[in-house]
C-alpha cells in the first residue's frame, strides 16, 4: 500500500512537469464499495489513471474487474448500491467524486459523453432516432432543430441523415446503432468521451469501421477517450496508454506499445501471452506432443486423402419469410456449401452474425433438415437415416454450444448433467457411469468435488468444461464447436482451447469449429471456411489462408482483427 | 499527444495472481429448490402465512379436535341469535347453531374445495399449456382459441349456466363446485404454462438434450417443464386462495355446495337473515375466509420472490 501511494505521485508530478497541461480527467487512490447481501464488497481499491486532453486511454481487464465501475464512477452513474468510499476523482481539476447530482447532470453531456456497451438495448425502441438525438442536444441547451440533429447524425457516418432521423431503432442494424449511440455520445462535444465496450456486440468488420470513425471523430473535436474493452489487442491498437485491471486493482498502466512489449507484471504477461489477437500461431506445444503420441497409438491419425469423416456437399437452407398474409418469400441461409472435414483435424467455419455458419452447423448435428444437398457421415447419408441410425448417429457427433450459460440445464446437478448422455444411450450400470463422469472430470480439469454442484455455482469457464465434459461422455468422433470459447474472458478462453487441443491429441477428436473470431481460428484450426451471406468464399488450410488470403472479403476480414498489424517482437507473439 | 512515458507496475506481492477459474469449494450444493427454501425461511411473510396455513390443515382435518359439537347438530331454535355463552365463544347463528363449530367445520369443504380445484387445473392447464407452447402449431392454434373460449366465460355467470343443468342440479356436492371451477379457471393456467414453456424450450440445454439423442417429449418431461415450474407453483399458490372464494361465493348465492355441507360461504349467506339485528354472526365466518385467502395469497407473494430468476444470479 505505501508502496504504491509512493509511486503514484511520481507519476503525476513527472507529467505536469514534461507538458505543463493539467491533465482532464485524473482519477486517485479511487475505492468504490458495494452494498450486497452479503456485506460491503469493495469492487475496486487504489484505482488511478490520468488523461490528458486528447489522449485516448483505455481500461483493458476480464469480466469483475473493475473497469467498468472505475468509468461508471467518473461519470457520476454508479449503481444505487455502490458508492465511492475513498480517493479522488479530478476533472480539469474539480473533485466530481462526491460532487451533487446537480453538477455531474450539468457534467454530463457537453463534458463527459458516453457511449454503451449494448447498442441492441440502449436506444429507446419507442422512439424516433432523431428524438432521441435531440433529447440530449436539448437537455445540454444546444441548439436542436432538425439540422441540427440531421448534422450530428451525419457527422457519425450516418448517411442520409435526415430520413434517418426518422427511423425507430429496429430500422437500424447493428453498426448503425452503435453510430447512433456514438452521434449521441459525441452530440455536444463533450471534453471526455467514455466509452464502454463499444463494439464487443459487433461483427469484426463493422467493429472496426466504427472504430475508425470514433478516431476520426475524436481527433478533429479533441476530445479524450476513455475506453473501456477487454481486448488488449484492440486496446493497443486504439488508445496511446493502457491501463490493466485485475482484481479491482491497476495492476499495470503505460503506454500501449511499451506495455505490450514488456509487461512486467505477471498478469499482464498472462494476458498479453494469451490474446488471441497477439498470438500468431496456434497452440503449438500440445499439438505437436499430440500428434506424435496419436501417431503411435493410431495410424489414421495422420489423415489418408480419403479419410473424411464429414462431407458436405452442396448443401442448401432455404426459409420461408412470411410477409403479410398467405405471401411468403425465400431466403436461402446456406446456398451451396460443400466443403470435407478430415478425420482428427480441426475445420474452422468462419464467418460474420448472418452468414449462416451456425445453420451449417445446426444441419451436421441433424438438428435441421437441408433443403437441399447431402451431408455424408462417414460415407454414409445422414438424410436417409432412420431414428436408430439416427440414434447411434448422435453417440458419434456431439455438439458444444456457445454460451455456457444456456447450454446446461439449471435443474440439474453436473453429475446429472454429465451423465445423462450415459443414461439415455442405456451405458453401463450406475456404478460405472459414476465412474465415468469422475474420468470425464478429471479429463477436463475440474475437480471431483464439483460432481454435487449446480451450474449456477460454476463460471462460464467452468460450465463451458462441462459441457465438454458432457459431450465426450458417448467417446464421439466428431465434436462440433458452435462460438464455444466466445463468451469467455481471454484467459479462460486461452485454457479452453488448450484444453480442446489437448483432447484432440489424446484422443482422436475431430472439430468442426464455428465461430466469428479469426483469431480464434489461427491458433485450432487446421482447415478455414469462410462464409459470406450464406456461401462459402474461401477455403484452405489456415496457414495459406492467413498468409495469402485470395478474397476481398477474407482479407477485410483479417484485416478487422484488432491488434494484428501491431508489430511484436517474437518472443511476445 | 503522448506525454506519459512512465511505466506503472504495481507492487507484485498486493496484486498476487489467482488460480484462472478455480472452482469454489467452501459452501454447499444448492440446486434451485434449496436455494429458494435457505431465502423462504428467512422471510417472515412466508412463516406467518406457513404457520397459519398449517394450522387450518389441522382445523380441516381434525375439527374434532377443537369442537365436540358435530357437524349439522346441535341446533337449537331457542338459541336464534344467541350471544357467547360458556362453550360458546361466538354465539349462535338465527337458526340456533354454535357459530364457532360452524366456523371449525366449514374449513373443510373450503380447503378441500380449494385444493382439489388446484389440482385439477394444474393437471388440465399444464398438460394442454405445455403441448401447446411446446409443439406450437396447429395443437398451439386449437388449445389457444378453446382457452379463450373459457376464458371469455365470468366465473359467475358460467358456474350458473353449468350448475343448473339437471345432472348437476340433483348432485351438488364438493366435486360439482370443483368440476366447475376447474372448467372455468384452466385457460389461465395453460396459458401462464405455455409462455414459461416456450421461454425455455429454445434454450442450449434442450437442443443440447436433443443432440444427445433424447426424445422430442423426453425433452419436454425432462428438461423444458421443470425449469418451467417456478411461475405455475406461484400461480397454482396465489390460486388457491381465489378458488376458496369462488367457492364461498357460489355457496353463498345457492348453486355451490349442498346445504347439508358446512361452509363459510353457506354461512355468510345464512347470516344474511340476522344482518341488522347481529352483523357479528357474519363476522365470524368472513373473517375465518379472509385470514385463508390472506395467508395463501402471501404464501403466494412469498414463493414468487424465492423463486424469482433475477434474483438468483451470484
Amino acid at each position: 500500500m505505501r508502496d504504491n501511494e509512493m509511486t503514484t505521485p511520481e507519476i503525476r508530478i513527472a507529467e505536469a512537469g514534461t507538458t505543463g497541461i493539467r491533465p482532464l480527467l485524473e482519477i486517485r487512490d479511487l475505492a468504490i464499495t458495494f452494498k450486497t447481501s452479503g456485506g460491503e464488497v469493495q469492487a475496486v481499491r487504489d484505482a488511478h489513471l490520468t488523461i490528458m486532453p486528447g489522449e485516448t486511454v483505455a481500461i483493458v481487464g476480464e469480466s469483475g474487474s473493475g473497469k467498468s465501475t472505475t468509468a461508471l464512477a467518473a461519470i457520476g452513474l454508479l449503481p444505487s448500491n455502490g458508492r465511492v468510499s475513498g480517493g479522488q476523482i479530478l476533472l480539469d481539476g474539480e473533485d466530481i467524486a462526491h460532487a451533487p447530482e446537480k453538477r455531474m447532470i450539468e457534467l454530463r453531456g457537453n463534458t463527459i459523453g458516453m457511449v454503451p456497451q449494448d447498442p441492441m438495448s440502449n436506444l429507446n425502441p419507442v422512439w424516433k432516432i432523431g428524438y432521441q438525438v435531440r433529447e440530449t442536444l436539448r437537455a445540454n441547451g444546444q441548439p436542436n432543430g432538425p439540422d441540427d440533429v440531421a448534422k450530428v447524425l451525419s457527422q457519425a457516418g450516418l448517411p442520409d441523415a435526415h430520413r434517418r432521423a426518422g427511423q425507430y431503432p429496429h430500422e437500424f442494424s447493428g453498426g448503425m446503432r452503435q453510430r447512433a449511440l456514438i452521434a449521441i455520445g459525441l452530440s455536444c462535444q463533450p471534453r471526455l468521451l467514455i466509452a464502454d465496450e463499444p463494439t464487443s456486440a459487433l461483427d469484426v468488420t463493422v467493429q472496426r469501421q466504427i472504430l475508425d470513425h470514433l478516431d476520426t471523430m475524436t481527433t478533429e473535436l479533441g476530445t479524450s477517450v476513455l475506453l473501456i474493452t477487454h481486448d488488449l489487442g484492440l486496446a493497443a491498437e486504439r488508445a496511446d496508454k493502457v491501463v490493466v485491471m485485475y482484481q479491482g486493482r491497476v495492476v499495470e498502466a503505460g503506454p500501449s506499445l511499451e506495455l505490450l512489449r514488456n509487461p512486467r507484471h505477471p498478469y499482464t504477461k498472462r494476458l498479453v501471452e494469451s490474446a488471441p489477437s497477439l498470438a500468431s500461431r496456434r497452440i503449438q506445444a500440445a499439438k505437436e506432443q499430440g500428434v506424435e503420441t496419436a501417431d503411435l497409438l493410431a495410424p489414421a491419425a495422420e489423415p489418408a486423402a480419403a479419410d473424411n469423416v464429414l462431407q458436405i456437399q452442396d448443401l442448401r437452407k432455404v426459409y420461408k419469410l412470411r410477409q403479410g398474409l398467405g405471401k411468403s418469400s425465400d431466403f436461402a441461409a446456406v446456398d451451396g456449401v460443400s466443403f470435407d472435414v478430415k478425420r482428427g483435424t480441426t475445420t474452422a467455419i468462419v464467418g460474420e452474425s448472418g452468414s449462416g455458419k451456425s445453420t451449417v452447423a445446426k444441419m451436421v448435428l441433424q438438428l435441421e433438415k437441408p433443403t437441399d444437398g447431402r451431408i455424408l457421415f462417414d460415407g454414409v447419408d445422414t438424410s436417409v437415416l432412420k431414428p436408430a441410425d439416427l440414434f447411434k448417429f448422435r453417440r458419434r457427433v456431439q455438439p458444444i454450444f456457445q454460451d455456457p450459460y444456456g447450454s446446461l440445464d439449471p435443474m440439474y446437478n453436473i453429475y446429472r448433467t454429465i451423465e445423462e448422455p450415459l443414461r439415455v444411450h442405456k451405458i453401463g450400470d450406475k456404478a460405472s457411469r459414476e465412474k465415468k463422469v469422475r474420468e470425464l472430470l478429471d479429463q477436463v480439469a475440474l475437480p471431483q468435488s464439483a460432481m454435487q454442484r449446480y451450474p449456477n455455482e460454476l463460471s462460464g469457464g467452468q460450465r463451458q468444461r462441462v459441457a465438454i465434459a458432457r459431450a465426450l461422455a458417448l467417446d464421439p468422433e466428431v465434436i462440433i464447436c458452435d462460438e464455444a470459447v466466445s463468451a469467455l474472458d481471454v484467459l479462460v478462453q486461452a485454457q479452453v482451447l488448450n484444453l480442446l487441443a489437448d483432447l484432440q491429441a489424446n484422443l482422436g477428436l475431430t472439430y468442426l469449429f464455428i465461430t466469428h473470431d479469426l483469431a480464434v481460428v489461427r491458433q485450432i484450426a487446421d482447415h478455414v471456411c469462410v462464409m459470406e451471406k450464406g456461401r462459402l468464399v474461401e477455403t484452405g488450410s489456415t496457414d495459406d489462408v492467413f498468409e495469402s488470403p485470395r478474397q476481398d472479403y477474407t482479407k477485410a476480414l483479417l484485416n478487422a482483427i484488432p491488434g494484428a498489424k501491431l508489430m511484436l517482437p517474437p518472443e511476445v507473439a | 499527444m503522448t506525454s506519459n512515458n512512465s511505466h506503472y507496475v504495481a507492487p507484485i506481492e498486493e496484486t498476487p495472481l489467482l488460480a484462472t477459474d478455480a472452482v469454489k469449494t467452501d459452501q454447499a450444493p444448492l440446486s434451485l429448490w434449496a436455494d429458494a427454501w435457505r431465502k423462504l425461511r428467512r422471510r417472515p411473510l412466508f412463516i406467518i402465512s406457513a404457520l397459519l396455513i398449517l394450522a387450518l390443515t389441522v382445523v380441516a382435518l381434525f375439527p374434532g379436535l377443537f369442537t365436540s359439537v358435530a357437524p349439522n347438530e346441535g341446533c337449537e331454535l331457542a338459541n336464534s341469535e344467541g350471544g357467547p355463552t360458556a362453550g360458546h365463544p361466538f354465539g349462535f347463528t338465527f337458526q340456533g347453531c354454535d357459530i364457532y363449530s360452524r366456523v371449525i367445520h366449514g374449513t373443510q369443504a373450503s380447503m378441500s374445495v380449494g385444493i382439489l380445484s388446484v389440482l385439477c387445473v394444474l393437471v388440465i392447464g399444464v398438460t394442454l399449456g405445455a403441448l401447446a407452447g411446446y409443439y406450437g402449431g396447429w395443437i398451439d392454434a386449437v388449445l389457444a382459441r378453446l382457452g379463450d373460449i373459457f376464458f371469455a366465460l365470468p366465473l359467475i355467470l358460467g358456474a350458473l349456466v353449468i350448475t343448473q343443468l339437471p345432472l348437476f342440479r340433483e348432485n351438488k356436492s364438493v366435486w360439482t363446485v370443483v368440476f366447475v371451477i376447474s372448467l372455468l379457471a384452466w385457460p389461465q393456467m395453460a396459458r401462464i404454462t405455455r409462455g414459461a414453456v416456450i421461454e425455455v424450450r429454445n434454450s442450449d440445454f434442450v437442443t443440447a438434450a436433443r443432440s444427445l439423442g433424447v426424445s422430442k417429449f423426453g425433452a419436454l418431461v425432462r428438461h423444458v417443464l421443470p425449469n418451467a415450474l417456478a411461475p405455475i407453483i406461484v400461480l397454482a399458490t396465489l390460486e388457491l386462495g381465489v378458488f376458496i372464494v369462488a367457492e364461498a361465493t357460489l355457496s353463498f348465492l345457492g348453486i355451490g355446495l349442498p346445504q347439508s355441507i358446512m361452509s363459510w360461504g353457506n354461512d355468510i349467506a345464512g347470516a344474511q337473515a340476522s344482518i341488522r339485528t347481529r352483523p357479528e354472526i357474519m363476522l365470524f365466518p368472513a373473517a375465518a375466509l379472509s385470514i385463508t385467502v390472506l395467508s395463501f395469497i402471501m404464501l403466494g407473494d412469498a414463493v414468487r420472490d424465492a423463486l424469482d430468476p433475477k434474483s438468483r444470479q451470484r
